[in-house]
């Protein structure tokens, strides 16, 4: 019942099926926007989710969507007209760019703009079947293996709840610089939460992940049944963690997920339109040390399959893998178009939108800490009371402040150098600037999370990864109950 | 037959034709404009115009939802198709259907939901709004700095909404808005913060000035603040602070948490769960305000529905199918997304009580104004909480010093239970809203 719309080349597929050609966008860009603006650019995208759900034993919920539209943005300056909609029709097309170009410089004349077509510079994604072609009785037949899985790993387990997403977004830009480039990009994402009772007490655990990868990747090494049962494992854990402490201490973080550590401490503080407006913690400190000199710190956008890489980002410039601080030193910004022009800095392909229904703005994609030298139990031994955070909820910052959180969803009490009693509702808070000064071991085992990672910023939400080896962190602050 | 209900009518007939028993859609058209100003110059206009069409098809008691902003009839014909393949792989579920066509609302009240009052003014005057918004804020004093901008936004919509049996009722609103995110700065330390007003009619709106100035004043209260030592003591939360707290007990009280047994209300229906001073409401029918609607996303009459009567939880939050499952009645809170049909709250408010917020502060010998929450550490099934905080540091009853870098944690039961002072100063300034409320103790993080 799914067409294929991967089969075909953006360009092609915006003409055959809305008659949006390249000659079109050559008119738009050139007799509204060309001439008199320093940047303007189209942005058609074509969007197709689908999303099964299970609970109690059974799929209840399944439903799919589809979205179109097209973005259209005309910069003068630090200004932006942005006009969207979701009717591809030509005269919505004219509109915008009209509305999109009311802000810019009323003067100047027009400029007819010849679009050329541009290769991608990268080939990360293309699966020879995307997760959203699959087809339903596959996909229905593992939520149902998983939900069996999750239950039978505890008997505790009273509720499952799996979730199985597939999207395929087409889209292609046109710039007013002259190219066109466009990029097929899938995504998948499994959710698996369990609700365990012991007694009179219930918790809530969960687990997952996914990638710009096939159906397929859940099936590899039996990954679905690994999710599962640490879905259980999570839930039932809590039933017997104790009140997290409060107040100061060492905290030892493990490989992969807690990498939203970067994200919140210091990923959204070195994004250019903060720094442009110099509204960060981080605004002016360009080669300073900000970092102890065991961290380097890479925002890569270029890694394959992952759920934070693009082939180009949503303004069409090639992703990069950029060093964001070297050996303890702040290296660079992540730009998008507008805020590198401005900072006199290169696009370095961090220019990301939810939809056509936003302007692009700075974001990140993968952002991981290098491995070090460490052995991360030596980094636990050294230890003698601490807490090891393995698992987080969900992070927050303030950019201009620099102060952070994260909520550790599985963390331990370490205790003379072992790990001990499983405590819960632990919340790290820290500065930004600082945090990662307090980095006094880096260990060797530099993993990248699974694939689940979502940000936001200003409203608008985008896939991310994140990354890190197991690292010490001396004087964190931890908001417990336990006095 | 407006094009809206005829839209809606073919594409639930085609849905009958195609083996659907039953099916309702959901139809949002909207146009919407905002317009940033940042130090003085244009940062960033947008318009734009949307429409979606959420379709819920049902095959027997089986399943399925399908979205689409495409409105060609092509595309529809595709949604209402893969709909309905989609609702034969899902499992029969005895409690899926639509509510009974005798329960959906006859007459849609006026509620003033959509300004009137013309005529529309242009972008220009729409961006001098933020421009003196945000000039209010830079001049208040000297420390400020910088600003992460000021922003205008108006937005019109028509929601539509028909079902297979034949039913078909629509209404309008408008919003508006506009707020101001200023820097303060003083001897290498920043520090931002935001003040807003929402309103229906663009005449409700808070004088541009004074939303600058608030924005001001609350930046510069931050500046020079510090972490504290960690200390359980009273912790009182402002107006904004408090509200979050009301959305953690509504998400604990809707229908989807409970029945999938991930609350922390579960079972307590009729129990007291809070102090007998807290009576929170949910009203859908106060008129122009922002959380206001005639009928829910099934089209069942909003009401207005006490959750929590002084302490005693009396409602929980229930579409059809949540109330089905939990062999309870709905209580009309339905709320449409592209995914099918959710929970979601109308105007929910936190009974004013009678003490004025200086004098909740002035009855703290030491102990933390909360002005500022971030980050996610709330578990609903649990209801443990611990954010991250930011605030004023209260000694002999006034407010002596900021804070930042901590931590404020506990149980939500539990907050709710140790409130102990409730101020006057209620006002409806969003969909939620709280006065100040004074909690006798919790756990502050920090040193």
């Amino acid at each position: 019942m799914t067409e294929n719309i991967a089969r075909m080349p953006p360009e092609r597929f915006f003409s055959e099926r809305f008659d949006v050609t390249p000659s079109l966008m050559e008119r738009l860009l050139g007799s509204n926007l060309a001439g008199r603006v320093d940047d303007a650019d189209i942005y058609l995208e074509y969007r197709v989710n689908e999303e099964l759900v299970l609970e109690e034993n059974v799929v209840k919920k399944a439903s799919r969507h589809v979205s179109q539209g097209a973005g259209v943005r005309a910069q003068s300056g630090a200004r932006t007209g942005y006009a969207h909609t979701d009717d591809l029709a030509l005269k919505n097309l004219e509109e915008a760019a009209r509305q999109a170009r009311a802000i810019a410089d009323r003067s100047g004349g027009s400029g007819v703009v010849a679009v050329a077509g541009r290769g991608r510079p990268h080939d990360l994604y293309t699966l020879a079947e995307p997760p959203i072609v699959t087809e339903l009785a596959r996909k229905l037949d593992l939520l149902r293996r998983i939900d069996a899985a999750c239950r039978a790993a505890d008997p505790r387990v009273r509720q499952v709840i799996v979730s199985l997403t597939s999207e395929e977004v087409v889209m292609l830009i046109a710039t007013a610089s002259g190219w066109t480039v466009g990029d097929v990009r899938p995504l998948t994402r499994l959710n698996i939460t369990a609700i365990a009772e012991d007694g009179g007490r219930r918790e809530i655990g969960g687990f997952g992940g996914g990638g710009r990868v096939p159906f397929d990747f859940y099936l590899e090494a039996d990954r679905w049944k690994r999710f599962a049962t640490e879905a259980a494992r999570q839930a039932t854990l809590k039933l017997s963690a104790i009140d997290a402490p409060a107040g100061t201490m060492t905290v030892v973080l493990g490989p992969g997920w807690p990498g939203i550590l970067l994200h919140e401490a210091i990923g959204h503080g070195l994004e250019g339109d903060f720094n442009r407006k110099g509204v960060s913690a981080f605004a002016g400190r360009l080669g300073q040390k900000v970092a102890s000199e065991l961290v380097t710190v890479v925002d890569d956008g270029t890694i394959a399959n992952r759920r934070g890489s693009l082939n180009v980002d949503d303004e069409g410039t090639p992703t990069g893998r950029n060093v964001l601080i070297e050996n303890g030193i702040l290296r660079g910004y992540m730009q998008d178009r507008l805020n590198a022009r401005l900072m006199g800095q290169a696009p370095t392909g961090n220019g990301r939108r939810e939809s056509y229904a936003h302007p692009p703005m700075p974001r990140m994609t993968n952002t991981f800490m290098l491995a070090g030298q460490d052995d991360p139990r030596e980094i636990l031994k050294a230890v003698s009371r601490g807490l090891y955070a393995v698992n987080f909820g969900g992070g927050q910052v303030d950019i201009t402040s620099g102060k952070f959180v994260f909520s550790a969803s599985e963390a331990y009490l370490i205790e003379d150098g072992e790990i001990t009693k499983p405590v819960k509702g632990a919340t790290l808070i820290g500065n930004g600037p600082d945090a990662l000064t307090r980095v006094s071991r880096v260990g060797h085992d530099l993993a990248l999370d699974e694939g689940v990672g979502t940000c936001g910023k200003d409203g608008q939400s985008v896939p991310v990864g994140v990354g890190l080896p197991t690292i010490r962190l001396d004087g964190m602050t931890v908001g417990g109950t336990a006095v | 037959m407006s094009a809206d209900a005829a839209l809606l009518a073919d594409v639930l007939a085609r849905a009958t034709a195609r083996g659907a028993t039953a099916a309702d859609g959901f139809l949002i058209e909207e146009q919407s404009f905002s317009a940033s100003v940042r130090l003085g110059q244009v940062d960033t206009v947008t318009h734009s115009r949307e429409q979606r069409l959420a379709l819920r098809v049902f095959a027997g008691r089986a399943s399925a939802a399908a979205s689409t902003s495409d409105l060609s009839r092509e595309s529809l014909e595709r949604v209402v198709d893969e709909a309905t393949a989609l609702a034969r792989v899902t499992a029969e579920d005895p409690h899926a259907g639509l509510p009974d066509a005798a329960e959906l609302i006859e007459h849609v009240p006026d509620l003033q939901l959509e300004d009137h009052e013309g005529p529309e003014p242009t972008p220009e005057d729409k961006i001098e709004l933020a421009r003196r918004a945000e000039a209010a804020a830079l001049a208040a004093d000297p420390r400020i700095t910088n600003s992460e901008g000021a922003e205008y936004f108006d937005r019109r919509a028509h929601y539509a909404y028909a079902t297979s049996h034949g039913f078909a009722r629509g209404y309008s609103t408008s919003s508006f808005g506009l707020t101001v995110s200023p820097v303060a700065a003083k001897d290498g330390e920043m520090q931002r913060d935001v003040w807003y007003s929402y309103a229906r009619r663009r005449r409700a709106l808070e004088d541009a000035e004074s939303i600058g100035r608030t924005a001001a004043t609350r930046a510069l209260r931050r500046l020079g603040a510090r972490k504290v030592k960690t200390a359980e003591v009273p912790v009182i939360f402002d107006p904004d602070t408090a509200a979050s707290l009301l959305r953690s007990i509504a998400g604990a009280a809707s229908g989807p948490s409970l029945y999938r047994r991930a609350s922390f209300l579960l079972e307590r229906l009729g129990t007291r769960i809070a102090a007998p001073s807290v009576t929170i409401v949910d009203d859908g029918l106060l008129p122009g305000a922002l959380g206001s609607r005639p009928f829910d996303g099934e089209g069942l009459a909003t009401r207005r529905t006490v959750l929590v009567g002084e302490g005693k939880l009396e409602s929980y939050l229930l579409d059809s199918y949540s109330a089905r499952k939990l062999g309870l009645a709905s209580t009309h809170h339905a709320s449409r997304d592209g995914a099918g049909v959710s929970v979601g709250t109308t105007n929910l408010m936190l009974r004013p009580g009678t003490t004025s917020p200086q004098d909740l502060i002035g009855s703290v010998k030491s102990g933390f104004y909360v002005t500022e929450l971030i980050g996610f550490g709330v578990n609903g099934v649990t209801g443990d909480y611990s954010r991250g905080a930011a605030g004023m540091w209260i000694e002999d009853g006034r407010l002596a010093f900021p804070v930042e870098e901590v931590t404020v944690a506990g149980n939500l039961l539990e907050m709710f239970d140790r409130i102990e002072g409730i101020g006057n100063d209620l006002v409806l300034r969003d969909r939620v809203a709280a006065p100040t409320l004074k909690i006798a103790r919790m756990v502050v993080a920090g040193d």
